[in-house]
């Protein structure tokens, strides 16, 4: 029962904020929730065996004749990403602390209604149960996209709801399709599907159902072009939202969901899913160097980063997937502390080009420090978060394909290339006049880069302890005879 | 003592955590202080170390911290390792490193953001210190892009320069081509030897046979780093850009340290180096030519910093010679030598930039030797060294990689030596130009000139007397004194010598001996004929013409690279967006929404809403539908 905790506290959350008589009070009702949130899951972090499997489960029949259970448990791995939600939700939460943002109150309880759906996609040992926690998180990025965004944000919204929703669809059938596979009374229940034995085309129908969604959520290249538009007119909570965090759950369903059930189709399909996911890397660090909006850019950084996540698992190799699951918390932070720099410059300069920017530097010391650390941790420079995973990706590819790994490492010189040319136009040479009118870092903007930039050394120094509790999980997932 | 290895780096690391969090609430002169005894804490401690490895032969200290990753096929510690190639290093690091950092607390005096440059100053010590320390490729990698971090921040120290700001970009995108080599070479070691520490994979490797394919790949993907790093072609171009920082960072970053880690690289590897024959020569040819070119691009330039870059290069190409030639211990010879003589000829060249108000053109110096007498005669003795006269140190190290040269093929050891030749031309005639003939600049100037300050001069001294003795520490046989660098550094090449023999005879040492210094006293009298006696000047670019106009551009190098690689990136990228991105596969995208959408706007009909349009079409499809069942 206790995993419950983990619902209850967003869930109280949503309620307590919404009895809050101002948005001050809300703001720090919020956080105080979420750090709640965030004791609990360090908890269970703590208190966890990586070494057996499934703990702290709670299998309760749901809708009996259908074989669909409230069926939730957590791994390693899903303890490293149920942790990847609880500290980053504190953050993104705190990144709005100095605004005055209308209709506060529902903008902090959709977060919170967020929350609870992203811990249940990653507990969900059922099928079904997944399925349904992932169109729940839907539902609240939608609202808050749709309500709090920028320009054209019913058309973009659309656009994206649209897109990401025929993907479910297609997992949606490939989920049922497994169930009437299963014997008997049929199951959704994880380790039922797990045991099917299903032949080679079968897989691959499947692998291609599960595939396509989490591509699209992901994204991998060609099922991106929602993600740009989406990320710029989205607010900042709610880009922090789907990159930190909910783009993971793609990421996340390939290795709980696609890995162990479908491995023979993984194994023969992965030069196609692989090839895409490369392709997608360097294509979208391409997109980044075009960019003359600071959010557009960083939109594509994120993509190139997460493609390189993506195609990492797709090889299967340990290393690779191990590297990935690493990646996967670090890209959450960086990814946010990138979309925070980008909210820090619009904040003051709205919807202005990087090219009228400028000398930064000069006028804020702190804002050009702690950008600088937030893009050593994107550039992946070793003793930053974002070298660990993309050293273990890159290697695991390696053994995947030397070729396929020397493609993909061409990020490490273009996302070099433009990130250092987004700080130099915006925080190097002289101070421009539209610089020359940034105001001081505020109190909590000032936190907020410390503590991103303090994670983003710490993760590159001592990644050991994440990674031993995911290990075992992952090892699990990849060593399943087939 | 082995506990303490930490320490060397970790001071170095605090001295940058007070001048980088104090910042500008650090008083002025403490931010120097604590940078320069950090880093000659670190020298100290390299002292005992070294003391401690000269009485035992076999000992090499391995430290382990913490482990930083692991995963289920591989464990990388956080761990150090000192032998007699580090601790040779790290005397250089911290001795020079020490030096130039009380050098800076004259040469920044008037900076007013003096934290911060002793910051990254400390930074980059700490990173160089890791680089050399590490007890694996992972660990060298960690110092390796750390170092290329700070001279990314130190060439755009002052970042309202915009120039200034690209040629730090430059660097740092350059250096990361080259890591990408460097890291899929380490992929490829794991793959095979299944770790990354350095006895792992030099014990796998010494156990293959030569010319096993995967060592020839390692050895080919790891020198791309070294390219990269050590600016040998075609990776090269971003250091004379990199000139752009501060003089002392030249000195130390981009002369004396960071830039010999590629060769400290291959030394640290010649196990693998030595089985992989093809791999050697491939150094040795890029080697060869990168000497060429830059002696050549040299010749021409008249900024006083961009002569002293290509000569950098030049000597970076001649120690890669000698690694390509097997010749390991002479390569890290001539590193220790070059630190020296570099690092006092740009700090030199920092104190006359320095007296000059900042101007860096030859042509608008000269006669310098009478304001500027320490300079005058330290930049001397550095000049002495580098063109290799005895018994200045640049003459032992060069002599050697001559002689290895020699013993192997005769056409490597002309180009040497044309390359030599080329050394002392450009030399002389920048030390001519700079200090004598008379003075060029403006009459402000001329009334300004003056001596560095003590904490300026002191260092040069220093310098310059490890340039006139750094080379007894490898004498050659004829001196009948032993060759102490190559007795310390045996066990670490040990194997490496047993496959290569580069011995010569006495009478060709003689020879070579005599005939180098005879060319030598040619090109001084040539050259102070020109540029003293008959007060030569360069003409101005523009009145350039032929050859010299082609190697005053540098061969249009980077205009070449700007073409063939810059801008049709760009061009990929910017248009690639427009017609691939928003075109083509958005297009697509959004098509599928305009079918829907057209198709609801005809479906939409359908619904007109009038109950008997209804009704016929609900009669009209039972009577499909019948007929369907009824014949199909």
């Amino acid at each position: 029962m206790q995993i419950l905790s983990l619902f209850i506290v967003p869930l109280v959350g949503l309620l307590l904020v919404r009895l809050m008589p101002d948005s001050r009070k809300a703001f720090w009702a919020g956080m105080a929730v979420a750090l709640v949130s965030l004791a609990d899951v360090l908890v269970k972090l703590v208190s966890l065996d990586p070494s057996t499997g499934y703990q702290m489960v709670l299998d309760q029949s749901w809708v009996k004749d259908l074989g669909i259970s409230f069926y939730v448990g957590v791994d390693g791995l899903s303890m490293v990403m149920v942790f990847l939600t609880a500290l980053l939700i504190p953050l993104i939460i705190y990144s709005s602390a100095d605004r005055e943002i209308p209709d506060y109150k529902n903008l902090l309880s959709l977060v919170f209604f967020m929350q609870a759906a992203l811990y249940g996609v990653f507990v969900s040992l059922d099928g079904f149960l997944f399925y349904v926690f992932w169109e729940l998180a839907l539902i609240p990025i939608w609202f808050i996209c749709l309500l709090w965004g920028g320009k054209e944000r019913i058309r973009i919204t659309l656009k994206f709801f649209i897109y990401t929703l025929s993907g479910s669809l297609l997992m949606l059938l490939g989920v049922i399709w497994l169930w009437l596979q299963t014997p008997g009374t049929h199951s959704f229940d994880i380790n039922s599907l797990m045991q099917l034995s299903l032949t080679d085309s079968q897989q691959s129908w499947v692998f291609w159902a599960f595939f396509i969604a989490f591509a699209i959520k992901i994204p991998i290249f060609p099922f991106h072009t929602w993600q740009p538009d989406t990320y710029v007119s989205a607010p900042t909570i709610g880009t922090m939202l789907l990159s930190g965090i909910m783009l993971k759950m793609g990421l996340f369903g390939l290795i709980r969901w696609v890995l162990p059930i479908v491995p023979a189709a993984v194994e023969s399909w992965s030069w196609l899913a692989v090839g895409l996911a490369v392709v997608g890397v360097v294509y979208a660090a391409l997109m980044a160097m075009a960019q003359t909006d600071f959010k557009r850019m960083a939109a594509y950084s994120s993509m190139s980063h997460v493609g390189l996540i993506a195609a990492a698992i797709l090889t299967a190799d340990a290393t690779a997937v191990e590297g990935a699951t690493y990646q996967m918390i670090s890209h959450g932070v960086n990814a946010i502390g990138l979309f925070f720099v980008a909210e820090i410059l619009q904040r003051r300069f709205a919807d202005r080009e990087i090219g009228e920017m400028g000398g930064l530097a000069h006028v804020s010391r702190p804002f050009a420090i702690g950008f600088m650390v937030i893009m050593l941790g994107n550039v992946a420079l070793p003793l930053t978060n974002g070298f660990v995973g993309e050293f273990l990706m890159l290697s695991g590819i390696y053994n995947y394909g030397a070729w396929t790994a020397a493609i993909a490492g061409l990020s490490v010189i273009l996302g070099a290339v433009y990130m250092l040319n987004a700080y130099r136009k915006t925080t190097l040479g002289e101070t421009s006049a539209l610089s020359a009118t940034f105001t001081p870092l505020t109190v909590s903007e000032k936190t907020l880069l410390l503590i991103i930039g303090a994670l983003v050394v710490i993760g590159g120094i001592y990644p050991k302890y994440l990674m031993d509790i995911a290990g075992p999980s992952l090892q699990t997932i990849l060593n399943k005879p087939f | 003592m082995e506990q303490f290895i930490w320490l060397i780096p970790a001071l170095p690391l605090l001295g940058f955590l007070i001048n980088g969090i104090g910042n500008k609430s650090v008083p002025r002169g403490m931010s120097g202080l604590v940078a320069s005894i950090t880093v000659l804490g670190g020298f100290i401690l390299s002292v005992v170390l070294f003391l401690q490895l000269l009485s035992d032969p076999n000992l090499v200290i391995q430290q382990k911290l913490f482990t930083w990753m692991a995963t289920s096929t591989m464990e990388v510690d956080f761990g150090f390792m000192v032998d007699r190639l580090s601790v040779i290093m790290l005397l250089v690091i911290t001795g020079v490193g020490f030096l130039i950092h009380v050098y800076s607390m004259g040469y920044m005096h008037e900076e007013p953001d003096y934290a911060r440059y002793f910051a990254y100053l400390n930074l980059f010590v700490f990173f160089m210190l890791i680089l050399v320390l590490g007890s694996g490729y992972l660990m060298m990698f960690v110092g390796w892009e750390g170092v290329g971090l700070c001279s990314y921040l130190l060439i755009g120290f002052w970042f309202k320069n915009n120039d200034y700001n690209a040629a730090a970009s430059k660097a740092f995108i350059m250096n990361r081509i080259g890591d990408l080599g460097f890291l899929l070479g380490m992929f490829l070691m794991l793959q095979t030897f299944g770790s990354l520490s350095y006895d792992k994979v030099i014990s796998g490797a010494s156990t293959m046979s030569v010319g096993t394919p995967v060592l020839t790949a390692i050895a080919l993907l790891l020198f791309v780093g070294a390219m990269g790093k050590s600016a040998q072609l075609p990776l090269y171009t971003w250091l004379p850009d990199a000139m752009a920082g501060p003089t002392p960072v030249s000195a130390l970053i981009h002369a004396a340290t960071m830039v010999t880690a590629g060769i400290y690289m291959v030394v640290r590897s010649n196990v693998i180096y030595v089985l992989a024959p093809f791999a050697s020569e491939i150094v040795l040819i890029v080697g060869i030519l990168t000497a060429l070119l830059a002696a050549f691009v040299g010749l021409k330039q008249t900024d006083i910093k961009k002569v002293l870059a290509y000569s950098t290069v030049s000597q970076l190409g001649l120690m890669f010679v000698a690694l390509g030639l097997g010749a390991y211990k002479t390569a890290l010879f001539h590193v220790v030598t070059h630190a020296f003589f570099k690092a006092l000829l740009f700090l030199c060249s920092g104190s006359v930039i320095h007296a000059m108000g900042g101007e860096q053109d030859m042509r608008k110096m000269g006669g310098l030797k009478k304001a500027l007498p320490i300079t005058h005669l330290t930049f001397l003795i550095g000049t002495l060294a580098i063109t290799g006269i005895p018994p200045f140190a640049g003459f032992f190290s060069k002599d050697e990689i001559m002689a290895s040269a020699f013993a192997t093929n005769g056409w490597i050891f002309a180009l040497v030596c044309f390359c030599a030749l080329l050394t002392a031309i450009y030399m002389f005639r920048l030390y001519f130009l700079t200090f004598h003939g008379e003075f060029r600049g403006s009459q402000h100037q001329q009334e300004h000139l003056h001596e560095s300050p003590a904490s300026m001069t002191t260092p040069l001294i220093v310098l310059a007397i490890l340039s006139t003795i750094g080379g007894f520490i490898g004498m050659p046989e004829i001196m009948h004194a032993p060759h102490l660098l190559s007795r310390f550094l045996k066990p670490v090449t040990a194997m490496a010598e047993s496959y290569t023999s580069l011995h010569v005879t006495h009478t060709f040492e003689y020879i070579l001996l005599v005939s180098s210094v005879s060319i030598l006293a040619i090109v001084i009298w040539f050259s102070h004929r020109k540029y003293a006696v008959q007060k030569h000047v360069p003409a101005a670019p523009q009145e350039l013409s032929g050859f010299q106009w082609v190697l005053h551009n540098k061969f249009f190098v980077d205009e070449f690279y700007d073409a063939i690689i810059v801008r049709p990136l760009r061009m990929v990228s910017s248009l690639g967006y427009r017609w691939i991105e928003q075109g083509f596969i958005d297009g697509i995208v959004n098509g599928f929404g305009t079918v829907a959408t057209s198709l609801s706007a005809a479906l939409r009909y359908l619904q007109s809403g009038a109950i008997g349009f209804y009704m016929i079409a609900m009669v009209i499809s039972f009577i499909v539908v019948f007929f369907i069942q009824m014949f199909l």
